[in-house]
């Protein structure tokens, strides 16, 4: 079936089995006035496992993501989602914003930002139904906010604001998730709560990426690296793309060696 | 006479002026509601500002015409031309220039009415009483409104009106979350057009009622002061509809109830009422609940250093402590620790020690983290667990 569409098309087996990736990205070039963020960079997320986007601060990991999802315009490349154009793909496709790029002190419940979840499903003038408030509550319960739900969003700590994040996210019920640095500046218990869930949408069979910061906990979370400074680095299985040399490429002298091979070596 | 204006019983163009400022009143502050959501109300202000050199060109292409120079409509059309254009420089000066957004509100505003009023003083120079009406614009002038001006105000009111039930969902989401928006496969940029095209209609249209210097107020203050009442976005948008309606309302009646009292400045100054009145007695969000609120903290913090501070015994020098702590029946006059003061100190100095046991567990952590040196341990704990912690407490101190 693939091989009779590929060379109907002309393309190769190898290139149709690569563009039904969940998120397949090719030559995509980002610039801020004339300074590229992201340079050519090609990426292939494997589907059903959990992709860590790695790099120094200012390597143009969030701008990767929102380039990806069409936030912000590429100058150039090309991005597929489950093999098709993104604007096909949107309902698929969930993202998780850094927290601190909302005003939480906009008047608004934690319930009504996870139905914002359901924007698709209410249309513009359906009526919010029991059901959607069922599924909303049932998200914040997955990410432990259950009793939160009828809080001012501007009471929540910074780990609990999260976690709403979160919950909006799964209220999609997307197959491809897209986190920007979600364990930023969270609590432990924040923390684990959310890579639990990240661990079950794995498990459901759902695709996870997210930019991740802490290089110590890259083992334990993720099955895939990609390794970006502007261009990119390494990508592949965290045991073949996260090594000394990749890291020691990424981040330049910004990290000691003595911290890379510690890193780099804890199995 | 006041009370007749109230009830509209001071004739015709008085309560066709309180009808249509009312409805005026109602469009814009559901309208003005998104805007400051989205943090745009500036932009309203050089919008409004924008609308007069339009107004003056679409006069003086009438004269030019032969016409009279005083059709309505087409004044409100130029007036919406020149407001486009004017919204436009902005989103351009904003996009491809390193102009910061305030810059381009600034420039745009002062420009195009400092035009406008260049082209005002033609205007004047052209031939007598023609211009007649047009600085009705500035401050807005009800005095000879007709009814077809009414029919203009409810007809454009309640075509902003259908738009914003459609589009409020999205308008919503982008002002709480652009990048979301956009991930979801919104068009922020066509949603923030249609805000402003909605925005641009209401000051059209509130031009000859309130004029376009101060129709911003309209916009801006019944959203700001709907704010303090309530903390979800649909409700925001109801009531700033309600109190723009009323103030618009009272201000209408009030103008109409004495000669010479200009409606549009009358009606922002009813709006600012309400802004103050909220400001000052809202719950929450109010200044006399945060004052409130303080001193409450602040006497919280007070009792409990000073309990803490006789448990160990330390002389207490803080007037404000002293004084709370013997309003309590916790000490005497002369500073000495009552019985209960005695008894209270001493659950508040062995709390102290359970919250530390409780902060060293690191199976506790959610419970440690709600420690701020005022939350009572049995609000986290059950006595089984307290019970757990106090056994740790008295073998801790044998070993010393």
């Amino acid at each position: 079936m693939q091989l009779s569409l590929a060379s109907q098309n002309g393309q190769s087996a190898a290139e149709a089995g690569l563009s039904s990736s969940p998120l397949c990205i090719r030559g995509l070039t980002v610039s801020y006035g004339e300074k590229p963020a992201v340079f050519s960079v090609d990426m292939t997320v494997v589907a059903g496992q959990m992709t860590a986007i790695i790099g120094p601060n200012g390597a143009g990991k969030s701008t990767l993501l929102k380039a990806a999802l069409g936030i912000v315009p590429p100058l150039s490349g090309r991005v597929q989602v489950f093999g098709r154009p993104l604007d096909h793909q949107r309902a698929r496709i969930a993202y998780v914003p850094q927290r601190a790029s909302v005003d939480w002190d906009f008047p608004t419940r934690v319930i009504d930002v996870v139905m914002m979840g359901l924007y698709r499903d209410l249309g513009l003038l359906g009526r919010i139904r029991g059901s959607h408030r069922q599924i909303a509550r049932d998200c914040l319960d997955r990410v432990g906010m259950h009793e939160f739900s009828e809080r001012q969003i501007g009471q929540l700590s910074g780990g609990q604001q999260q976690r709403v994040f979160l919950a909006r996210a799964l209220a999609q019920g997307a197959d491809l998730y897209l986190l920007d640095e979600p364990f930023a500046g969270v609590d432990a218990a924040t923390e684990k709560a959310i890579i639990s869930v990240l661990k079950d949408l794995r498990a459901e069979g759902k695709t996870v990426v997210a930019v991740h910061h802490d290089l110590a906990t890259v083992r334990d979370y993720f099955d895939n690296v990609f390794l970006i400074n502007t261009r990119k680095v390494a990508e592949g299985p965290v045991d073949e793309a996260f090594t000394a040399e990749t890291l020691q490429a990424a981040y330049g002298g910004r990290l000691a060696t003595a911290q890379v091979d510690q890193i780099a070596t804890t199995a | 006479m006041l009370f007749d204006a109230l009830f509209l019983q001071l004739g015709y163009n008085a309560t066709l002026v309180a009808v249509g400022a009312t409805l005026l009143g109602a469009a814009s502050g559901i309208t003005g509601t998104f805007l400051f959501l989205r943090k745009r109300a500036l932009v309203s202000d050089a919008v409004s500002h924008a609308t007069l050199p339009g107004i003056c060109v679409a006069f003086l292409i009438l004269v030019g015409l032969g016409g009279e120079g005083r059709n309505l409509a087409a004044l409100l059309v130029g007036s919406a031309v020149s407001a486009g254009i004017g919204l436009w420089c902005m989103n351009w000066l904003t996009r491809n220039t390193r102009l910061a957004e305030d810059a381009a509100i600034g420039a745009v505003l002062s420009v195009f009415f400092g035009f406008g009023v260049v082209l005002l003083t033609v205007i004047q120079t052209l031939g007598s009483g023609r211009q007649a009406g047009l600085e009705g614009f500035l401050l807005g002038s009800t005095a000879g409104m007709l009814y077809s001006d009414a029919l203009v105000i409810a007809g454009g009111g309640a075509a902003v009106l259908v738009m914003i039930l459609l589009a409020r969902r999205p308008m919503t989401l982008v002002a709480f979350d652009p990048e979301y928006a956009a991930a979801r496969g919104l068009s922020v940029s066509r949603i923030d057009m249609l805000m402003m095209a909605l925005v641009m209609a209401v000051t059209v249209v509130g031009l000859k009622v309130v004029g376009l210097i101060l129709i911003v107020a309209l916009l801006i203050i019944p959203p700001v002061t709907a704010r303090f009442w309530t903390e979800r976005a649909d409700q925001v948008v109801i009531l700033s509809g309600i109190l723009g309606a009323v103030a618009a309302y009272l201000g209408a009646a009030l103008s109409a109830s004495a000669p010479n009292l200009p409606t549009g400045p009358i009606i922002v100054l009813m709006s600012f009422a309400l802004f103050a009145l909220s400001l000052l007695v809202a719950p929450n969000r109010g200044v006399l609940a945060a004052v409130l609120r303080h001193r409450r903290f602040q006497r919280r913090v007070h009792l409990r250093q000073g309990l803490l501070a006789l448990a160990q015994a330390q002389t207490i020098y803080e007037p404000l402590t002293l004084r709370l702590l013997a309003r309590a029946g916790l000490v005497r006059a002369d500073g000495v620790a009552t019985r209960a003061g005695r008894a209270r100190a001493a659950k508040a100095l062995r709390d102290e020690r359970r919250w530390e046991i409780l902060r060293r567990d690191q199976a506790q952590e959610a419970a440690a983290a709600l420690y701020d040196g005022l939350r009572e341990i049995e609000t986290v704990l059950t006595p089984d667990q307290i019970a757990e912690i106090d056994g740790k407490i008295v073998p801790a101190r044998e070993a010393h």
